[in-house]
């Protein structure tokens, strides 16, 4: 499948998702699920990450402060930026494309290669709208939890590593971490996060539903959907990076 | 009843269907039989709109199936059971789920009709206590008893079946044709069925349609099915040592 093959198709895959939708009784328990599957069960992964890199941010912005004159209430101020504008929304995002990606691309995978999707369309359900629509929904709502956890727990790394090192002491964090906030950055990471949210869950979805073949064809599906997710995100990342902050 | 007439479905240069028509009646087990590759499972797909085919016509009790929109063409769906060569039952749901979904999705009952009509589906198919059980917890045979108890659900006027005996030992074979017969004939669906077991095609066959490389070749009963002229029947049903000493002994 070429690019332009591929991006046709994919447009075409939206629109199946968006038309002839089920009744809406018929959703929220699926958003629920989907919820527990790819929300919920993200929470102790993303936050072990968080804290660690939260911790290792402080860290190295610490080490690249060579000038004493510096103060050091720089490194929390330095850390909770890079938190909240890079790390948590775009790194983790990338993290959860591995995770969740890889769940939606290979479980529409199987459902495809052993026909029960099929089985959905020959029931006169819109298969693509019935399976796909409430995982995207569930990551839109969920997501932006997960990234302000994140932001929370990185920031908590960042001054456990500082404190109990003695490089940056918590009330210089403290200070550091008030310095300057700039409110509309945690809605450029909710932004961020919410359009990655889209783009992991449909993009996984479509290299899944449109799975031919058997095992081996899920996997290449899965990592297909992940790699070309994780492509997306990147170039988003830099496209909503330019229009909100330039 | 369904009829289709000519219709023709490619991939690329290979035909894999080439000017079929059929009439499958109502009320009787419709039988499409041919080797593997022969072009059954793409027939039947195509009757279910899950590939669309290149030309011709197919109808549903006479509406027309092709020139339909998407939303006519899934009340059409609705009227249909299907049985997969897997099974297709959804891993994810109970069985009791699984067989209350059509219904769930149908909308037309309530909780309480929609559950004394999954227990009336899994009795009819001679399954007990298997209600909170997952798929993969059943044998083969189960599964495939518990995929027609989904497809009839919804009192079907179509029931499709695509290879309903492949991987099962003859004695849970034959007990799906007999199953698939009585379904047959108690609420007069008309039932297509994919199939390249003779054992099957002799026993419940009540129209036969034999394809070979994709091209209509014969049909007719079960009772005049060892006694075709057919070249290409004979050479697929005679391959096996079984019936070619049917045939010397008739």
């Amino acid at each position: 499948m070429n690019f332009f093959t591929a991006t046709g198709r994919y447009i075409i895959f939206l629109g199946k998702i968006f038309s002839r939708l089920e009744k809406r009784h018929v959703y929220f328990p699926k958003i629920m699920h989907e919820i527990k599957e790819i929300g919920m069960s993200s929470v102790g992964f993303v936050a072990f990450i968080s804290i660690f890199v939260g911790a290792v941010v402080t860290l190295q912005v610490a080490y690249n402060m060579v000038n004493p004159l510096l103060p050091k209430y720089l490194i929390g101020l330095a850390s909770r930026d890079s938190i909240i504008l890079e790390f948590s929304p775009t790194m983790i995002s990338l993290v959860l494309a591995g995770k969740i990606g890889s769940h939606i691309a290979s479980s529409l995978g199987t459902m495809r290669v052993t026909e029960q999707i099929d089985a959905l369309e020959v029931m006169g359900v819109n298969s693509a709208s019935y399976l796909v629509l409430p995982k995207i929904i569930a990551a839109i709502l969920f997501n932006p939890i997960l990234i302000i956890l994140s932001i929370v727990l990185g920031i908590v790394g960042g001054w456990l590593a500082g404190n109990m090192t003695g490089i940056c002491p918590t009330q210089e964090f403290l200070l550091g971490l008030q310095y300057e906030f700039i409110p509309f950055n945690i809605a450029y990471a909710m932004i961020k996060t919410v359009i990655f949210a889209f783009i992991i869950t449909t993009i996984c979805a479509f290299y899944g539903y449109n799975t031919e073949g058997g095992a081996l064809e899920v996997g290449q599906a899965s990592t297909k959907g992940v790699v070309y997710t994780s492509i997306l995100i990147i170039i988003f990342n830099y496209l909503i990076t330019h229009l909100l902050l330039n | 009843m369904i009829k289709i007439e000519s219709i023709n479905k490619s991939f690329g240069s290979k035909k894999v269907l080439h000017d079929f028509s059929a009439n499958f009646e109502s009320g009787k087990v419709n039988l499409i039989i041919g080797k593997s590759g022969s072009g059954k499972t793409m027939a039947i797909k195509c009757m279910l709109g899950l590939h669309e085919v290149d030309s011709g016509h197919i109808y549903f009790s006479n509406r027309d199936f092709i020139n339909i929109s998407a939303f006519k063409r899934q009340q059409i769906r609705k009227e249909i059971g299907m049985v997969f060569q897997g099974s297709a039952l959804f891993d994810s749901m109970t069985i009791e789920e699984n067989v209350m979904f059509p219904l769930l999705m149908s909308q037309t009952l309530s909780n309480s009709e929609m559950k004394k009509r999954v227990s009336f589906c899994l009795n009819r198919v001679a399954l007990k206590n298997v209600n909170n059980l997952y798929p993969s917890e059943l044998s083969g045979g189960m599964q495939k008893r518990v995929a027609i108890a989904r497809a009839i659900s919804l009192n079907p006027k179509y029931l499709f079946c695509d290879e309903p005996n492949s991987g099962l030992d003859p004695t849970t074979a034959s007990v799906i044709d007999s199953l698939l017969q009585e379904i047959t004939y108690e609420y007069n669906i008309t039932t297509v069925i994919n199939t390249h077991d003779m054992n099957s095609a002799l026993q419940i066959g009540d129209n036969i349609i034999f394809l070979n490389e994709g091209n209509f070749m014969w049909s007719g009963t079960k009772e005049t099915l060892l006694n075709s002229k057919n070249n290409s029947l004979n050479k697929f049903i005679f391959s096996s040592e079984v019936f070619k000493k049917l045939k010397n002994k008739s």
